[in-house]
């Protein structure tokens, strides 16, 4: 290639180029491959990029307890700050980038409608404790939340408040709790299966008990035997995950809950996967009490890089004496009215105002937007799609326990016996095929376990190449090509990272460079 | 179904492959008397068009009045702040709204790296060692810190100030008292001194106290902490205004052990009280004991700086029950919020607006305090600030709404002051910040006058 062909950016197909331009910038960076360093690295005093009115002089009401010395955070015009977290957005996987398989976690498409909502300035501006004659909107809005949450679950009660999936089941134990004691009976153990989630055994603990877990049996569910074994007027409650967190639905849940309320306990529901069975299940006619329900998985609320979340709880009429607030309640005139904390022997206060309003009204949008048809078919979709995968996977991969699976199948690490290729190995390689990885190493219960869940919102030609880049891997793991496995992710904009190193050295937070820190004292 | 991709032909041809005649033969382990079609649900509406349910969803929201809509001085824990145009955009782009949490550390340093900014920021302005990657708001980290505490002291009391906001003391009570420990409220009073000092003990954990306070007042808490420190407790100091960092010296500088807060006034709107981001800040030493989720730095397998969530081994996924909290999320995207917001401020912008909202709240306690019949009730404050109005403020409140100025907060109202109610039922809680006009001011100093001389 000449120099004046290089010049005008031409190479001819059949010619090698014979330089290969490997920038060595200062910066880093290739291409859109950004290397973006901290906010802190880029500040220059004398910047801002904000615009703020002259400060009228007045006398200092601070009582003299006046900040001494700087904050220590740089200086930044609006287009570096801008900037800045754009090319930080751009070294985000996201589920508007693409399919995001992480079972339990549920990721499904996130409707910018629900934005465009929750911005509405009768929900974004508005005040907690402006007085209820200038919220009716928000109030109406949460008490139609609240209405489609108990008839989509036959339950009788609902509170809104919890900030959280985990903060909900803390909810409802409370309120389990809250009800053994208003009847003179204080009970101190829960038995929770050893597939449940970590939040469970963690909420009970925070709630006063101590926790029994209890085994499951060969095909993935919870071993009734050793449940009734377990159970005595000792035990407050049973948490049960239903479809549970192998993909499977407790087939027994109805007996379990028999013998659950024969000792005199009352049976937590963790609605995790409530979004298979939304609009074809009620969990009231399961024989639950109480569940949380996770609004971001059921009904797509955006995930946010992790959280908000929102957790509100149904209780049904055995616990709806001691649910805790708020409870909204719609008066014969059409007025609205709170019960923030409904007293008597309900549980008090959860958090601080009403909960995660801006989740309801998204939430609500989405219900809507589906209705009871909608929400019928995109529960049947979900479930499908994970059989679907389950099928086509089985060609290379062994599934953990056989079907049908609910809206997630789990696989265990079988496959890549004798590959030296791990879990973890194979989801890099994931990333470099331009998916983000499945859920790995959970639930407990099964070796190596890939957790994956497709949900309703991909379409069959998404799937298909989600399946194709799984079986290829699965079939060069199995051809020997462990090395390749161990070197991935190599696309990315960061080859693996040193866990190890992060936890035994924590660096959690900037400082500034020892010279800087020298030259300032 | 506009959200909902399958078409027949598709699900006919999913269905084949896996050898099943439909999809509710996929429900065949649901007891057949608990599978429902549809018309089970007849409660509930049928799908509505994007169109009509922005309808439904805009007549909800025109029912209540916006805190925009004219004179505002509702504070209480949430604050009314201008957000530049630029951060809402920012969270808004997909990779950070419809992100998951970072547990694929090479496909998420977007996250990351700005949770370790963010990190940063809170260690920073809270004056302490270390911040996590923020929890669900400022009432649920102040009960997450006297849980802290007790794990810390092995001592089993809580001793809250007067000075607490009223619904966080209540979510302390609630929380703290089903995990066994006993909490001690002393009562809200704003114009005493906080004698918290007295009620520590040989079992007291921990002492939780608001600065400024939920009343207004802006102390020195250097020889609370001290004091404190004497009988072997921690102080714990709750922040729910965070622009009142850049303004009054940190809770680290005068002694805090644990620093909570509401960080809701960076970046973050009112949104009815939610969701908001609670800030989490404590001393190296107690790191470990620490909830909630870590953003650390480390390097990549080429050797370049990189981020991921670290320090695992404290969270419920690995130690269940035997975990440091049962939180398991945080309040990722409103953190995002608040470190744009903040990286927008700076050190400048932050110190600027500060001062302005210190600066507007004494021009406004200055004109109301001329009104006939009411008193300012704390000589101390940052933004808010306590009016005596000589009679019941409720009623006063209710009136003002209905000429369109929201006054503030009548706090005898409120959950987690009932001991205490009839000594507060003739106080305002007034808040100023920097979008409250002088003619907002004016309104209300008027609207006053008039309610008070009736």
């Amino acid at each position: 290639m000449t120099a004046m062909d290089r010049s005008q950016g031409r190479v001819s197909r059949d010619e090698t180029p014979e330089i290969s331009m490997i920038p060595e910038t200062a910066t880093g960076n290739r291409g859109l491959q950004l290397e973006e360093p901290l906010i802190f690295e880029q500040g220059t005093p004398g910047r801002i990029g904000v615009d703020l009115a002259p400060v009228p002089e007045t006398k200092s009401r601070l009582g003299g307890v006046v900040r001494k010395g700087p904050v220590g955070l740089p200086d930044l015009a609006e287009p570096q700050v801008v900037r800045h977290f754009v090319r930080l957005s751009q070294k985000n996987y996201s589920i508007d980038s693409g399919l995001f398989p992480l079972g339990s976690c549920t990721m499904k498409y996130n409707p910018r409608l629900n934005e465009k909502v929750a911005r509405m300035p009768g929900f974004a501006d508005l005040h907690p404790l402006q007085p209820v004659s200038t919220i009716q909107g928000a109030l109406g809005m949460m008490h139609e939340l609240g209405t489609w949450l108990t008839e989509l679950t036959g339950m009788t009660e609902v509170t809104l408040a919890p900030a959280a999936g985990a903060h909900g089941e803390l909810a409802g134990l409370m309120a389990i709790r809250a009800a053994h004691v208003a009847r003179g009976d204080a009970r101190r153990r829960v038995i929770v299966p050893d597939s449940a989630h970590g939040t469970n055994p963690a909420s009970a603990v925070l709630c006063g008990y101590t926790v029994q877990s209890i085994p499951g049996t060969d095909d993935g569910r919870v071993d009734v035997a050793a449940l009734k074994a377990a159970l005595g007027p000792d035990v407050a409650a049973v948490m049960l995950t239903n479809p549970n967190t192998c993909g499977l639905f407790e087939r027994d849940v109805k007996v379990i809950a028999d013998a659950v309320h024969e000792v005199g306990a009352y049976f937590y529901g963790d609605g995790a996967n409530f979004n298979a069975i939304v609009g074809r299940v009620k969990p009231a006619e399961l024989g639950f009490d109480c569940m949380h329900i996770n609004l971001h998985k059921t009904f797509s609320t955006p995930h946010g890089g992790g959280g908000p979340g929102s957790g509100p709880v149904v209780f049904a009429e055995s616990l709806a004496h001691v649910a805790p607030g708020p409870r909204i309640r719609r008066q014969d005139d059409g007025s609205y009215t709170v019960e923030a904390v409904p007293g008597g022997p309900a549980v008090g206060r959860l958090k601080a105002f009403f909960g995660q309003a801006g989740m309801f009204t998204r939430a609500l949008a989405y219900m809507k937007s589906l209705g009871r048809d909608g929400l019928h078919a995109a529960s049947g979709d979900a479930v499908l799609a994970a059989n679907y995968l389950m099928a086509r996977l089985s060609e290379e991969m062994t599934p953990a326990f056989p079907g049908p699976a609910m809206h997630e199948c789990l696989f265990d690490d079988g496959f890549l016996e004798g590959t030296g290729v791990s879990t973890l190995d194979f989801a890099k390689a994931m990333i470099d095929e331009g998916f983000h990885p499945m859920t790995m190493y959970f639930p407990l219960v099964v070796h190596g376990a890939m957790l994956i869940e497709p949900t309703e919102t991909e379409s069959k030609q998404a799937l298909d190449q989600l399946v194709d880049a799984l079986l290829s891997l699965a079939r060069r793991a199995k051809a020997g090509e462990a090395e390749a496995f161990h070197a991935a992710p190599r696309y990315a904009p960061r080859r693996r990272l040193d866990e190890t190193l992060a936890a035994r050295k924590p660096v959690l937070r900037w400082t500034p460079p020892a010279e800087a820190r020298a030259a300032a004292e | 179904m506009r959200y909902l991709p399958l078409t027949g032909e598709d699900r006919a041809e999913m269905l084949r492959v896996i050898g099943a005649p439909s999809i509710d033969a996929l429900y065949s382990d649901v007891p057949a008397d608990l599978l429902h079609g549809p018309e089970a649900f007849q409660a509930v509406a049928p799908g509505k068009s994007e169109l009509q349910v922005e309808r439904e969803m805009a007549a909800y929201a025109r029912a209540s009045r916006a805190a925009g809509d004219g004179p505002f001085f509702v504070g209480g824990g949430l604050y009314r702040h201008h957000v530049p145009a630029a951060v809402d955009h920012l969270i808004q782009r997909s990779e950070f709204l419809t992100a998951y949490t970072p547990y694929q550390p090479e496909i998420a340093q977007g996250t990351l790296q700005t949770l370790f900014e963010f990190q940063t920021q809170v260690a920073l302005l809270t004056g302490m060692d270390v911040a996590n990657a923020s929890l669900y708001d400022g009432s649920t980290a102040a009960a997450e810190a006297g849980m802290m505490a007790v794990r810390i002291t092995r001592r089993n009391k809580v001793v809250v100030a007067g000075s607490v906001h009223p619904h966080y003391r209540a979510v302390v009570q609630n929380q703290l008292g089903f995990a066994g420990i006993e909490v001690d409220l002393a009562p809200a009073d704003p114009t005493a001194e906080d004698d918290v000092a007295a009620r520590v003990d040989a079992g007291t954990a921990a002492v939780i106290v608001q600065n400024p306070g939920f009343f207004g007042q802006v102390r020195d808490l250097t020889a609370l902490a001290q004091a404190v420190h004497a009988k072997g407790a921690l102080l714990i100091v709750a922040v729910t205004e965070a622009v009142s960092l850049g303004a009054v010296e940190s809770p680290g500088a005068m002694g805090a052990d644990i620093v909570v807060g509401e960080g809701q006034s960076f970046g973050n709107a009112l949104t009815f009280g939610g969701p908001t981001v609670g800030l989490f800040a404590t001393r190296s030493k107690f790191l470990r004991q620490m909830p909630g989720r870590l953003c650390g730095e480390t390097v990549d397998a080429d050797g370049r700086r990189g981020f991921v969530l670290t320090l695992s081994t404290r969270e419920q996924h690995i130690r269940r029950d035997k975990a440091t909290s049962n939180i398991c999320t945080s309040a990722g995207l409103c953190a995002s919020a608040f470190t744009i917001h903040l990286a927008m401020l700076g050190e400048q912008g932050l110190t600027h607006l500060a001062a302005l909202n210190h600066a507007l709240a004494g021009r406004a306690a200055d004109r109301l305090a001329a009104v006939p019949g009411l008193s300012l009730v704390n000589d101390t404050f940052f933004n808010e600030f306590t009016l005596d109005l000589g009679r019941p403020a409720a009623p006063v409140v209710e009136r003002l709404a209905a000429r369109g100025i929201l006054a503030g907060i009548a706090p005898a109202v409120l959950d987690g002051v009932e001991a205490d109610a009839a000594a507060l039922q003739n106080l305002l809680v007034v808040a100023v910040t920097e979008l409250v006009t002088d003619e907002d001011v004016e309104a209300l100093a008027s609207a006053l006058t008039e309610e008070l001389s009736a």
